[in-house]
């Protein structure tokens, strides 16, 4: 979806011309386009009436809160102890060699982007990663290529 | 010193009727309320461990007609993944607690602040909600919950960089004092607690505090849901009663080989085979949040302190030096020694460097880097080094 300075506006009536909608907002931003444009980020400050390094400061800090263009889908690789002990790499070289890219990149075709990331939670599931919000667990090479074929074929 | 054998615990995802409870909470002052969380020696459940009966009492005293209910739903600590399973079978408990709090301070709003890596759970929370804020209106009791996401910053599960993230700002910690039940989020009292902590409080008004503080020990009162991962045959969710020891745990979820365990996840404290027997889990040996890591005799705990200076050193919000600088030499250090770049004396040099951002960093998350660093260094020096 196109995030333009109308649907910015609507996003601010809906969470408040406050300080605190700030993150409500580009978090909504990023759940539509998967990043945050420097656009974006100037007429969010515009419409909560802040300056645009505050945006830009506070975006930033944020690791899923990106300020780079990235795929339809983020895929993000659990590195943290309990993954990496139960097989993280062999997932991620798996990932890597089906989608043809290395760790910050994104497909030619825009679908996917391939990123790691600290402890999410499933350390009794490791291997664990997240496609955009969604968690897979106990993965293998074999279903982690499964999992992927899906996305490739249905979406 | 009272030792307790593993002995399972069944209060934090037992079923309940909420309604019922919070009647009963209805019609006792708030007062009342506050007592039998003091009595019932419930301390945070976060990892910190403040005495949750104290935080509602010092918030209660506050004068302000804001005030608000904290849920801190962050959870971020490698190893830890209770509070998802709470907030997934039984979100209505962490709504009631803060309910009960909200009685007894004296607040309207209540946030919960999730991760954002939980983000699939929302949709489940904010229609669980609905129900809960008609419950609270037939009840005739003002309290409405807004729920808020973070965005992969591990710091803000530290409270007060929690509020700045709230707020709209970037999650850095604020300095200590003024403490929350004073100038917290909006810089008006608040009272903050884990997830769990809040569920215990319901069950406190459930069955008593006597029933709760008759369980564990005389420092670490009651029970505790354990986060289990690493090399086990048993990983999951348990809820236990506090006071056993690290050989009692590894007899039971151990794989047979068990050379240590980090209790308390990457802030906390490493606890090698020949400590196994005299250390208790809980305020009066080594604390957790829940995290328990298991390493068998396979693992080399130096990939294993790698691991986790390198998470602090991404994680740290870099707002003060000691943290900032501190977390990055460390990694750089054990590098350099393992490369044999440098001597096996500069190790000293480090452990030296973690003991200074033990008093220096501005908080818990600087402070903490020292716990597991020394704990593994002290006792698997060989494996750092070789």
């Amino acid at each position: 979806m196109m995030i333009t300075a109308d649907s910015i506006q609507d996003m601010v009536e809906r969470h408040g011309r406050t300080r605190d909608a700030l993150l409500p907002i580009l978090q909504e931003i990023v759940s539509e386009k998967n990043y945050l444009s420097d656009e974006d980020m100037v007429e969010v400050a515009r419409a909560l009436d802040i300056s645009a390094a505050a945006v830009f400061g506070t975006a930033t800090f944020y690791s899923f809160l990106d300020s780079r263009p990235k795929g339809k889908y983020v895929i993000r690789v659990c590195k943290t102890i309990s993954c990496s002990m139960k097989g993280k790499n062999s997932v991620l070289s798996t990932i890597e060699e089906t989608l043809k890219i290395k760790i910050g990149e994104t497909t030619a075709d825009r679908k996917f982007s391939l990123l790691e990331t600290n402890c999410i939670g499933w350390c009794h599931k490791a291997p664990a990663i997240l496609i955009n919000d969604e968690p897979y667990t106990d993965l293998t090479p074999k279903k982690v290529t499964e999992v992927l074929r899906e996305y490739i074929k249905n979406r | 010193m009272k030792k307790i054998p593993v002995h399972r615990v069944d209060l934090i995802f037992e079923k309940i009727t909420c309604k019922e409870i919070f009647e009963k909470v209805m019609e006792a002052k708030p007062d009342e309320i506050i007592q039998s969380v003091i009595d019932s020696g419930l301390k945070g459940r976060g990892g910190a461990g403040f005495p949750t009966g104290l935080k509602w009492q010092f918030a209660a005293r506050e004068k302000n007609d804001e005030k608000y209910i904290v849920c801190n739903a962050d959870e971020g600590e490698p190893g830890t993944f209770k509070d998802r399973e709470i907030l997934d079978m039984v979100p209505e408990k962490v709504f009631c607690g803060m309910a009960i709090a909200s009685r007894a301070i004296g607040a309207k709003i209540g946030y919960i602040y999730l991760r954002g890596e939980y983000k699939f759970l929302v949709p489940k929370l904010e229609e669980r909600l609905k129900d809960f804020h008609g419950l609270m209106k037939k009840m005739g009791h003002p309290f409405t919950i807004h729920l808020r996401l973070g965005s992969g910053a591990y710091i803000c599960g530290e409270e007060s960089a929690l509020f700045e993230s709230i707020e709209g700002r970037r999650g850095e910690p604020r300095n200590k004092p003024p403490y929350p039940t004073k100038e917290g989020l909006f810089n008006k009292p608040t009272c903050i607690n884990n997830v769990e902590t809040l569920v215990y409080t319901v069950m406190i008004q459930k069955y008593g505090a006597m029933h709760f503080k008759e369980m564990g020990t005389k420092d670490s009162r009651g029970s505790k849901v354990f986060s289990v991962s690493g090399d086990t045959p048993k990983a999951g969710i348990f809820e236990l009663e506090l006071g056993m020891s690290v050989k009692e745990f590894v007899e039971e979820f151990g794989d047979g080989d068990t050379k240590a365990v980090q209790v308390g996840g990457a802030a906390g404290f490493c606890v090698p085979r020949k400590r196994f027997d005299e250390t208790i889990i809980g305020f009066e040996g080594v604390p957790t949040g829940g995290s328990m890591k298991l390493f068998n005799s396979s693992r080399s705990m130096y990939n294993v302190l790698h691991n986790y200076l390198d998470f602090f050193a991404e994680e740290s919000c870099g707002q003060c030096t000691p943290c900032r600088v501190g977390c990055q030499q460390l990694l750089k250090g054990i590098e350099a020694v393992k490369k044999g770049e440098k001597s096996i004396k500069y190790l000293d040099e480090l452990v030296k460097l973690a003991a200074t951002m033990k008093i220096a960093a501005k908080c818990g998350l600087g402070q903490s880097v020292g716990n597991a660093f020394s704990s593994i260094v002290d006792n698997f020096k060989e494996e750092i080094i070789y």
